[in-house]
């Protein structure tokens, strides 16, 4: 690792990319994830890469569809609406396995909502999000460090199973300051040479093909299944979470991620200063959701309690894998009002 | 035995599944000659659009993509900067350039994107079965303008040529149409000025194709090229728009 940076979350993670390689960046402008856009249009030139301000999120995203096709790792970014937009994109890219990494820095909805951290896009970024039966998956980091190291870890993610990757951060981890570490080496570049489009004289003896277009059902279904085959692997490898505080055996275990995480760790700091043991499980992977990490946390757990920034949507997989086993409890906070510490450490003295 | 005529090198010997009377195929030809003529096969990456061509992916034996519709410019965008090396030409209807990408073929030739655009004007969306497009005439039938095209209510058709002709910085701009064999001996020409222009990276290049469809204007190949010359020329007049590594001035220049 190197020396510590006080950066912006926006500004780490367009660094960490550029540190992992990427050097085909496309986005348009939209609040909180500005500094990202800016960030690139700066350090892309000096690095000999390249920036482009698109047209629109649908251009931005097929840019990127275009440089993936190309086999170089190719990045966008945007906030909540500006996701919306680009979901046609992000799922042809599912379909065709090219590998991508698309920051999402959410902001309030639904409609223009407000530039405030509420994390309500959970559904749209864990259920595929555009049209067809797909998934992608979803990182979703608590620090400044964590979104700056989750560039690396979606393009490798990205490149192994050649897939489109989300990181899905709230405004608070783009707009927070934080020192931030850069790790030295980068993820090594996979060979795409035998599916990627491009100048080949000679190398190869026929022409490439990337489509996500089979009109015979039975060719579509076997695309299916392979891209299924492929997202079980998934499941089996890339599965990450944290817990906190579970070594105490705490009869409540909250389940939250992102910045509700971050609070709620506070919360429990606090809470164990007066003798009351809570546990956190924290899925860092919303897509494959840590399953087996929750019914675990919750075995041993009377109660469990969901905190989002939101109405109430990871709570669905949470209560899918408790499965029963302990009661499920929500709270959330809408319109990218944000929980304090004590908010929580009064939450759960209540639910106690 | 003395070859005469065979099947360009850049089209695999996939058959066509174009209408009887489609000049799609024709389209097809000329562009995989030029890439054969300019030695480019291996060089070249299509782009198949959404609409009847979207088939292109299987019609073309050099590196091919097929994208959403309307964003094949993005697509091209994405490429060429990525590999600054490849000739990457699009495909595209009327549909899928001037309705749903109008966006995207008027930013990549702003851009003057180093990129080839090879539009298929036939006044109609084909595969969805013959809807109105952005270029279909005033007065005609389509199923969405069953009693016949109203500019009041939906607009005069759109000239794409003349819109981008006003940009200060794409490289070239020509309409051709393929109705007659002389016609499409043009049509190659300005294809194929198109191809080198991408390969000596002057920018962005567009080629209009005046075309036609016999399925859903209810005429057969041959009336549908007459009806095509009597009514589709009036509107979208064949010309050099734009030439600007060859000199030419903005603005039509009819020849």
């Amino acid at each position: 690792m190197g020396e510590k940076i006080l950066m912006k979350g926006n500004e780490a993670v367009a660094e960490a990319a550029i540190r992992a390689g990427c050097r085909h960046y496309f986005a348009y402008p939209i609040t909180p994830q500005n500094e990202l856009v800016e960030y690139m249009a700066k350090r892309m030139p000096k690095v000999n890469g390249t920036f482009l301000q698109a047209e629109s999120e649908l251009a931005a995203i097929n840019m990127v569809l275009g440089a993936a096709a190309c086999g170089v790792r190719a990045m966008t970014s945007s906030s909540s609406p500006g996701i919306s937009l680009k979901q046609e994109g992000i799922s042809y890219i599912a379909a065709c396995r090219l590998p991508a990494v698309i920051v999402n820095v959410t902001r309030g909805g639904p409609g223009l909502g407000n530039i405030a951290p509420m994390m309500c896009d959970y559904f749209q970024a864990t259920r595929g999000g555009g049209h067809g039966d797909y998934y992608t998956p979803v990182l979703c980091p608590s620090t400044v460090q964590e979104f700056a190291d989750h560039a690396p870890l979606a393009f490798e993610i990205a490149e192994r199973y050649l897939t489109p990757v989300l990181i899905l951060a709230d405004g608070l981890l783009g707009q927070m300051m934080e020192p931030v570490e850069f790790p030295e080496k980068t993820p090594v570049p996979k060979d795409q040479s035998d599916w990627c489009v491009g100048p080949w004289e000679g190398k190869r003896t026929s022409h490439h093909v990337i489509n996500s277009l089979f009109i015979v059902p039975e060719d579509l279904e076997e695309k299916t299944r392979i891209l299924f085959e492929v997202y079980e692997e998934i499941k089996k490898n890339e599965i990450r979470y944290e817990t906190y505080n579970m070594e105490s055996n705490p009869s409540l275990v909250v389940a939250a991620a992102g910045t509700a995480a971050r609070v709620t760790k506070s919360a429990i700091d606090e809470l164990k200063a007066e003798g009351i043991e809570v546990g956190l499980v924290r899925p860092i992977t919303l897509w494959p959701f840590p399953s087996e990490a929750v019914a675990k946390a919750a075995s041993g757990a009377k109660k469990m309690l969901v905190i989002e920034l939101n109405m109430g949507q990871m709570v669905e997989d949470i209560r899918l894998a408790v499965s029963g086993a302990c009661p499920v409890e929500f709270a959330g906070k809408a319109g990218g009002v944000v929980f304090t510490p004590e908010d929580i450490a009064a939450l759960i003295k209540e639910k106690m | 035995m003395k070859v005469v005529a065979k099947r360009p090198e850049a089209l695999t010997d996939v058959r066509l599944t174009y209408c009887p009377g489609c000049l799609h195929g024709v389209a097809h030809r000329i562009i995989a000659e030029s890439v054969d003529e300019l030695g480019i096969k291996e060089r070249t990456i299509g782009i198949a659009p959404v609409g009847c061509a979207v088939f292109a992916y299987r019609f073309f034996a050099c590196d091919m993509v097929q994208v959403p519709h309307g964003r094949a410019p993005a697509v091209a965008t994405g490429m060429r900067r990525a590999r600054p090396g490849a000739i990457v030409f699009t495909y595209q209807g009327d549909g899928d350039l001037a309705a749903i990408g109008t966006a995207e073929t008027v930013h990549s030739a702003n851009r003057n994107e180093n990129i080839s655009v090879f539009f298929i004007n036939n006044a109609v969306y084909g595969m969805t079965g013959g809807q109105m497009a952005p270029t279909t005439l005033p007065g005609m039938r389509a199923t969405t303008s069953p009693y016949g095209r109203d500019v009041s209510d939906t607009g005069f058709p759109m000239r794409v040529c003349e819109m981008l002709a006003t940009l200060e910085m794409p490289n070239y701009i020509e309409r051709v149409s393929l109705l007659s064999p002389k016609e499409i001996v043009k049509a190659k020409k300005a294809v194929k000025k198109a191809l080198k222009y991408t390969m000596e990276g002057r920018g962005f290049s567009f080629v209009e194709m005046i075309s036609t469809c016999p399925t859903n204007w209810g005429l057969d190949p041959v009336s549908s090229r007459e009806w095509a010359r009597e009514n589709m020329l009036p509107v979208f007049p064949p010309g050099l728009f734009k030439d600007r590594s060859a000199g030419a001035k903005p603005g039509a220049e009819k020849e």
